[in-house]
């Protein structure tokens, strides 16, 4: 497990140095930074000055090896439309995009997962039917319609539930603020994770129901009905555990899409998380800004992937035992 | 009064246009501390009858007709959860894998106390003695440690002890065994067999065992029924119904049983179960296409010489050479097989006998000695042109006839492939002429070439895997366990057609197999392999009579004595 646990850090590290060699030729490629931090008035002069001074000069392998050492200790630079550092910035719109995440995870799972076992359980069903045909909606229609239909129906013509913003939210510690506190802030959460977590839970759904499927036919699940167990422990114990090694995959992937990708939810609900950020920082070609997002997306994926890895051990026994 | 009683049963599956009827007027019962037999080949219907008396029929599946009884009390009728209180309780199951009837997430212990909490009143720790107790009786040894592991960490028979134990657990009246050593090795199907044998008696519990295999039922029933397509043909004491089989299926079933004692030139043909495939156009070898080409390099000596043949698998890679760990499949085998001879290689699963196929053929690089065919060392073979003259010259043909064609070409298109990519015909029109030949003599019919392989049964399927084979007119023929998966009766239509072609072409032959008996009416020369070792070279009629190995001795006396059998329609095969 140890052995195991170390090939997948150091490969995770290598995924990291590709991410962050990508993030830096951002920097040299789109755009010259010196360009985007004067104005046009500034001589030729002084932009050499500065382009000596931020060490745009000094060889490329240089500046790759300050770029990773600064960003191992979360320094991506200073963004240059708000001329604060990056890592602040972040900070600030962390809190906001985890936390819709997380709702819309847990919307995701809390959903998906009974519909997905009912379906798959009860197959002929009309239940089961309406489940596959309404998650068809969920999976053909985009983000940004569904959220507009949802603000539309609750917002405008209801009028239950507003339609942009976190509401109010409460202060934790230093730099984390929460909506989870305040009644305006879950009710702001509500609409922006159906809308995140629709596609993801619909996903789920479909996945854990073919999986029952399959694992419903085989040869333990019809020994264990012979045995005489109830239908519950037939269908929980040994049905259910055995659906979830590919269920914890695919789940894994899709949190992390969650928070990289919440950008067009954020958008339609004016979410004040980082993608909202990053759509702003790609419109005025804030390079700081967007190599950070970059960095922080694959961090985010990397990590997760690990956690699944990990927890693949203490589901499947098969894995765990290293083979003679 | 008889444990079981089954009175005039007919099961049903109701199709889209017609109703299927899986079993039909079955009457049978069993006795306390007694075994009964059902044997028939596949689609006979004799799982179905296991599995409607203990209510598992797959929907749409029901029974349409007749009565189960349970000790005098009806149960087909009974609601579905009366019914799934009888299961287990008073009626246990055993199924045919044991690879992959245990959930693969649980302990061994948590699905026997599992099992037992659900029908006896038992506390956790009471359950977990008593799941140790029975790990014991089935014959796994130190059980207190064993019952806390998984599945995966048990060989195939101690996994399928573990599912005995699972079906004895709440001390049944009934046990259902269906197919339960067809996926064993001989040594352990041995011993299974005495286990349940021992069980049964002891515990007083009345068996059904389902198989297609007669060595298991001359083994272990006291009375049997022999199905054929869903209805009951003969039914009474063993020794009666194998020793004096009145119904004609019977008959040929039984006489269709390849004979372990002595070597019959041709396996007696059943044709009361599939018309045998008799060549529709015998085509004249001498003169045909497959016949032509023959002239191959003459060898003086063996046509195959194998010398201190190594192979060893990976089993855990490393960047450090002294961490890799090694299997070792083969180890410094050595044989010789002469021209036009078929030699034999057996053993159990493991043992290495498929792995030296693919050495053979290429399909692995062995990491040491050495292959010679003809004057040619195979290992050294670079040139690709060479190997492909060589691969021309050896075909293949394999276990399992479902999976070794490909379901998405037409039959003409599969064995027309190995005549176009090895240019061995002057035309279009040539090659589809010898396709339709081919399929002729091989006894399917040109008309066959026009469907997928999924329209033929697995013996036909093999035929097709047989005419794909002398597709490239090859002069070496590797057969690995071609008959495993078949029934007796079309296995011995399949290696009929075997023989045929060998003496009609002059092929030479390595034919694998687990099964002694059709080794022995196969072969002209026989290896004994275990644990990657060759144990004994010797031929057919002196390794029978007089074993020199010990394990040799052990694999024969394991065989199923089928002294029972009625041979006296023998004659007149």
């Amino acid at each position: 497990m140890i052995g195991f646990a170390t090939r997948r850090i150091v490969q995770a590290m290598i995924v990291m140095l590709v991410v962050a060699l990508l993030a830096f030729t951002m920097f040299r490629f789109v755009g010259d930074p010196i360009n985007q931090m004067v104005g046009i008035e500034t001589s030729i002069e002084d932009r050499e000055a500065l382009r000596d001074r931020l060490g745009l000069n000094d060889p490329v392998p240089v500046q790759f090896f300050r770029f990773i050492t600064k960003a191992a200790q979360f320094d991506f630079g200073t963004s240059y439309q708000f001329r604060q550092p990056v890592s602040e910035l972040f900070a600030k719109r962390i809190p906001a995009t985890l936390e819709l995440s997380f709702a819309s995870a847990v919307f995701a799972l809390v959903v998906g997962i009974p519909m997905g076992i009912y379906a798959g359980l009860n197959r002929e069903s009309p239940i089961s039917k309406l489940f596959l045909s309404v998650s068809l909606i969920g999976i053909s229609l985009p983000t940004f319609f569904i959220g507009i239909l949802l603000i539309f129906l609750f917002s405008v013509t209801l009028q239950w539930l507003p339609s942009f913003g976190r509401g109010e939210t409460v202060q934790i510690g230093s730099w984390w603020t929460t909506g989870f506190l305040t009644i305006s802030g879950l009710k702001a959460l509500i609409l922006p994770s159906i809308t995140l977590g629709l596609y993801q839970m619909t996903l789920i759904m479909r996945l854990i129901r073919a999986e029952m499927l399959e694992v419903i036919r085989t040869d333990y699940i019809k020994f264990a009905r012979a045995r005489g167990l109830p239908d519950r422990l037939v269908n929980f114990r040994h049905a259910l555990k055995n659906t979830l090694v590919p269920v914890i995959t695919i789940t894994g992937l899709q949190l992390g899409a969650i928070i990289a990708f919440a950008t067009i939810t954020e958008t339609v609900f004016q979410w004040p998380g980082m993608g909202l950020m990053f759509l702003q920082a790609v419109q005025n070609v804030d390079i700081p800004i967007m190599s950070a997002y970059l960095m922080l997306t694959a961090f985010l994926f990397v990590t997760i992937n690990f956690i699944v890895d990990i927890l693949y051990f203490f589901i499947d026994p098969r894995l765990r035992v290293g083979r003679p | 009064m008889s444990v079981l009683d089954i009175k005039d049963l007919r099961v049903e599956f109701p199709g889209r246009k017609s109703v299927f009827v899986a079993v039909d007027d079955v009457t049978l019962s069993v006795d306390a501390g007694k075994v009964l037999g059902v044997v028939g080949e596949s689609g006979a219907g004799k799982s179905t009858v296991g599995n409607a008396v203990i209510g598992l029929l797959q929907e749409p599946g029901h029974i349409a007709g007749g009565e189960v009884y349970l000790h005098g009390k009806r149960i087909d009728q009974l609601p579905y959860k009366e019914k799934r209180r009888l299961r287990g309780r008073k009626i246990g199951m055993i199924f045919q894998d044991p690879l992959t009837s245990l959930d693969p997430l649980q302990t061994v212990e948590s699905q026997l106390v599992e099992t037992i909490r659900t029908h006896l009143p038992l506390s956790r720790s009471q359950a977990r003695q008593r799941a140790i107790d029975l790990i014991e009786a089935v014959g796994i040894p130190d059980a207190s440690e064993r019952i806390k592991q998984y599945p995966h960490q048990f060989s195939g028979g101690m996994r399928q002890r573990v599912v005995i134990a699972l079906a004895l657990c709440a001390e049944p009246e009934l046990v259902i065994a269906d197919e339960p050593t067809t996926a064993l090795d001989v040594s352990i199907q041995a011993q299974i067999l005495e286990l349940m044998k021992e069980l049964c008696r002891e515990r007083n519990v009345a068996m059904l065992v389902i198989t297609h295999d007669m060595g298991v039922i001359a083994d272990i029933t006291d009375h049997v029924a022999v199905m054929y397509h869903g209805e009951l043909v003969e039914y009474g004491e063993t020794i009666q119904v194998l020793g004096a089989p009145e119904h004609p299926y019977t008959q040929s079933l039984i006489s269709a049983v390849p004979r372990p004692d002595i070597k019959v030139e041709r396996f007696p043909v059943v044709n009361y179960i599939e018309k045998a495939g008799t060549p529709q156009k015998q085509i004249d070898i001498a003169t045909h296409w497959l016949g032509k080409a023959r002239d191959y390099e003459k060898v003086t000596g063996p046509l195959v010489q194998i010398k201190d043949l190594d192979m060893q698998f990976e089993t855990r890679g490393s960047i450090f050479p002294s961490k890799r760990k090694y299997f070792k499949a083969v180890k410094k085998v050595s044989f010789d097989i002469n021209e036009g001879e078929t030699f034999g290689l057996v053993g159990e699963s493991g043992s290495g006998k498929s792995t030296i196929a693919r050495l053979i053929t290429g399909l692995y690089q062995p990491t040491g000695g050495s292959i010679l065919f003809g004057k040619t060392e195979l290992t050294s073979l670079k040139n690709r042109k060479d190997v492909l003259a060589m691969r021309r010259q050896m075909q293949m043909i394999f276990q399992d006839p479902y999976s070794s064609l490909n379901a998405r070409m037409r039959v003409s298109d599969i064995i027309a492939e190995p005549i176009k990519f090895h240019r061995l015909a002057s035309s279009n029109a040539e090659v589809r002429q010898i396709v339709d030949d081919l399929l002729d003599h091989v006894g399917l019919g040109a008309a066959a070439g026009k469907k997928f392989p999924h329209e033929f049964s697995g013996g036909q399927r093999q035929r097709i895997s047989i005419a794909r084979a002398l597709a490239t007119r090859p002069r070496f023929l590797i057969c690995d366990e071609p008959t495993s998966a078949l029934d007796v009766s079309i296995q011995a239509q399949i290696l009929n057609l075997l023989k045929d072609l060998q003496q009609e072409l002059g092929l030479t032959m390595l034919f694998i197999s687990h099964d002694l008996a059709v080794i022995r009416q196969m072969c002209n020369r026989i290896g004994v392999m275990r644990h990657g070792e060759l144990c004994e070279v010797a031929d057919c009629d002196q390794l029978f009579e007089a074993p020199q190995h010990p394990y040799t001795r052990e694999l024969l006396n394991l065989m199923p004595s089928l002294e029972l059998l009625s041979r006296a329609n023998l004659a007149t095969a």
